[in-house]
Parts: structure tokens; sequence; C-alpha cells
């Protein structure tokens, strides 16, 4: 019985967890951006502009939610639930803390992988069921961006898996106990950085979105909430990767004197910030470029990377 | 791959550094004295209206939001019946304070004329009208002008010599 209310805690927990991540963080991002580029940032709305969350959630509940006659109507309301559903699945995996998680998978990594690549659907359909030109051409830039780059983005997980012995997140958590991977696993968690970037397709990977290019590539013909979903989904990426980044690399909810929870959440956070320093930082790169860095450099890096961990780990006999 | 490195960092130690905003309604910029905001029209040190209605302020406007209309007081002074800025239009470009032959029109380091209504940027000669000099202090145009006008012959204004008489030899 107090298993069930426990699991129950934890998954609404994560659920709550993640939504509330995701309306916070636009607050972050634009205080944080703003702060890069020597402004204030929203600052007008309650303490700190932090009743912005609120006011923006407001105003996109409360818009028209506008669908286009020439809109293929089912798949143009499907696509923006599907990002969703895919990145919500994915935070079920991740531990928390010792035990405290979701669903404790013995295939986490894998399952993580599998619904960071249906989120491709999302975004694809997105840009296909709008019907017309800016959301095409960005849905396919999408389909074409986050398939390459999950090739190494599981690549370089590899070698985590490799040294931990396992796909289960959390045994990987408890198998960095002595060492953070970020250490033996530097490259892997470089390529796996800039992999988690392209899947969140966010600067300077926001190619499928290319504001100047594209209007706003595949979501150019939503509105109202169906935008704020692709945005909510976004946001839920990006704290998925981080929360990934942190589980994989980092040592999750391992760190002294703190309690776990608080572990875990803080290095998240230290890498949520870490990608809207990217953002603020880099520019988008050509889409040429983008595919030729992916398939040249880094899948030859990750899979160089994945040979290296193997020898040393069959040297070694661990 | 290490410039990229090098500008995440410089933008990163650019959470340091302060803000260059002014937080404007709480905090003004500083607005230098010769501004080009708001259009006024001044009067003279006497408190009469400076305009003589010429119509070069509406002619020098590039796009034609100054509307007047002239008319003459018993003295023979020119002013306007009506006098009409449509600051909708303006681009405070100060066309017409530069045409203004008698410093009538003035524009002023005011810039806040927010409206919600389209119609209240229309201004009148009420509206536009000041009470004071403005910017020139002592200047008075029918004073210095030779015209004749009701009170003042010709040759009475200030530095003027009388008129010449033309049926004479005599110096």
């Amino acid at each position: 019985m107090s298993e069930t209310v426990l699991t129950l805690i934890i998954t609404f927990g994560v659920l709550f967890g993640a939504l509330t991540a995701a309306a916070g963080l636009i607050w972050l991002e634009r205080r944080l951006l703003a702060a890069w580029q020597d402004r204030y940032g929203p600052n007008r709305v309650g303490p700190l502009g932090l009743a912005q969350v609120l006011a923006d959630m407001i105003k996109i509940f409360t818009k028209e939610d506008w669908i286009p006659p020439f809109a293929d109507k089912p798949v143009f309301v499907l696509a923006p639930a599907v990002i969703i559903v895919t990145v919500l699945m994915s935070f079920a995996v991740i531990p928390i803390a010792r035990g405290a998680s979701v669903a404790n998978l013995n295939i986490g990594l894998l399952f993580f992988l599998a619904m960071s690549s249906m989120g491709v659907y999302s975004v694809t359909l997105g840009g296909w069921a709008s019907n017309s030109k800016y959301p095409l051409l960005g849905g396919l830039r999408a389909s074409a961006q986050m398939l390459s780059y999950e090739v190494f983005m599981g690549l370089s997980l590899m070698g985590v898996v490799l040294l931990a012995g396992s796909f289960n997140l959390s045994n990987i958590v408890e198998a960095q106990r002595g060492l953070w991977f970020c250490i033996p696993q530097f490259l892997g968690l470089f390529i796996f950085i800039v992999a988690g970037l392209a899947e969140t397709r966010r600067t300077p990977f926001d190619l499928p979105e290319g504001d100047s290019e594209l209007v706003a590539g595949y979501h150019s013909e939503y509105s109202g909430m169906k935008f704020g979903m692709f945005f909510v989904g976004e946001y839920m990426g990006i704290t998925l990767i981080s929360a990934m980044i942190a589980t994989l690399f980092f040592g999750g909810w391992l760190g002294p004197i703190l309690p776990p929870l608080v572990w875990f959440l803080l290095k998240t956070l230290v890498f949520v910030c870490g990608f809207i320093l990217m953002r603020a930082a880099l520019p988008r790169p050509r889409y040429d470029q983008l595919m030729a860095f992916g398939w040249k450099v880094l899948l030859p890096l990750a899979l160089l990377n994945l040979l290296v961990t193997g020898g040393v780990v069959l040297a070694t006999g661990r | 791959m290490f410039n990229l490195l090098r500008g995440i960092w410089t933008v990163f130690l650019h959470l340091f550094r302060r803000p260059e905003t002014v937080q404007y309604p709480d905090e003004k910029p500083y607005v230098p004295p010769r501004f080009r905001g708001r259009i006024i029209l001044s009067r003279d040190p006497d408190g009469e209206e400076r305009c003589v209605a010429c119509y070069l302020c509406s002619v020098a406007c590039p796009v034609d939001c100054i509307s007047l209309q002239a008319t003459e007081d018993a003295q023979g002074r020119r002013y306007p019946a009506f006098f009409r800025i449509n600051f909708s239009r303006c681009i405070l470009c100060g066309f017409c304070e530069e045409a203004c032959p008698t410093c009538a029109i003035q524009l002023t380091p005011d810039y806040e004329m927010c409206e919600y209504d389209r119609q209240n940027l229309v201004y009148e000669k009420e509206d536009l009208l000041i009470s004071g000099p403005g910017k020139y202090p002592d200047y008075n145009f029918y004073r210095v002008a030779g015209l004749a006008i009701g009170g003042k012959d010709k040759g009475e204004a200030e530095n003027e010599e009388p008129p010449v008489d033309v049926r004479t030899l005599m110096p």
C-alpha cells in the first residue's frame, strides 16, 4: 500500500516537476539571456518578474487557436501532443534519487533513446500537416537533422554503458560512485551535449525553426496553445537532456552533504543554464555545415570513443 | 572550436556586468535642451501670438501635418485663424522651426505624447500655444520688422531709421 502511494507521489512529482520546469524555464531563459546581453529581462510582473510565467500562460491559453483551412486537421492537432508525450515518457526512466524513478526499467537508456527518436514525428508531422512551404521545409530539416544526430547520440552513450555494464540508469549512477563518467568519457560527454542540442532543436542547431530563414519553421502555422505545446516540449526537452547529462556523466543524485534530490536538481539546473548560455553565445551554422559536422566529425569521434572505451574495458577486464 | 569556447566564456562574463538598460518610466533618460519633441507655438514678450500665418512651416513640412488659415486683426496684424498639427503624422524633423521667420513655432524636449485615441493627437491652436516666448526670450517680430501696422508706422521699429523722403533733394 505505502509503496503504491510512494510511486504515485514520485509519478506526480516528476510530472509536476517537468511541467513546472518547462514553465519556469521561459522566465529563466529570458532573464539569463538578458543578463548575458547586459539587459534586465522581464522584471515588471511580480517579484523579479516571476509572475511573467503566469502572465504568459494566461495569454497563450486565451489566444485564438487557429487551424488553417488548408491544414491536415487530425495530424495538425496530433503533432504537438506527440512531442509532449515522448518527452514526458523519457522523464519516467530518470532516477531522481536512489530507487526513486517512475519506472526502473532495465533498458532505461534505450527507452530514453527510443523516445527521443519518437520526438522527430512531432516536428516532421507538424511541418507536413501545416501544408505550406516554410513549415514543410522546417519539418524536412528537422527530420534530417534529428535522424543524423540520433545516430551518434546513441553511440556516444555506449561508452557509458560499457563502463557501467548496464542500461539501467540507476545502475549507471551507482557505477559512478568512485569517479564520474565525465572524466573517462569526456569525448562521449562532448558528443552527447552537441547531439542533445541538435535533438532539442535549440540554437545553435535551431535550423528547423530558423527564424531568419523559415519564419518559424515547422510551427509557422501554429497558434495559441498548440504552438505553446511545441514550446513546452522544447523546454522539457532541454530539461530532459540536462537531466540525462547529470545522470549519465555527472553522477546523478550522488554528492556529499545535501540530499540526493537536491544534488540531482542542482546538476540539472547547471546544464540547463549551460544550454541557455550556448544559445546566447553561438551562431547558427549553415545546413550543410551542420550535416557535415555531424557525419564527418562527430560520428567518427563517437565510433573512436566507443572503440577506445571498449579496448580499455577489455584490457583492464572490468 | 577554441573560438567557440572563448565566445561562450566572453558571453558568460557579461553576467557580471551592469545592465545598460534605462528603466524608462522609473528613470528618465537625459534629454538635451535642443531635443526635437512636441511642437509648441510661442508668444512674444508682450504676450501676443508670434505666428504671422505665413504658411512657411506648412510648406516646409515633409509630411504635411501642419494646417493653418491666415487672417488679420483690426490693426493689420496677421495671425492664424486656426493652427492645427497632426502629431500622428509629425515626424519631429524640426523643418518647421527652421522655416519659421518669427521664431513662433518651436520644438521642445517633451516626447511623452501617448494617446489611446488617434484623434487626440491632433493639436489645435489652443493646445499648441504656450504663455511664454520659448527659446528666444527677447524677440518680437512686429517690433523689429519695418512693417506698418496699427500703432506703429514706418520707421518706428527698433533700430530703424525714419523713411527717406524721395521727393526732396536734401540729405
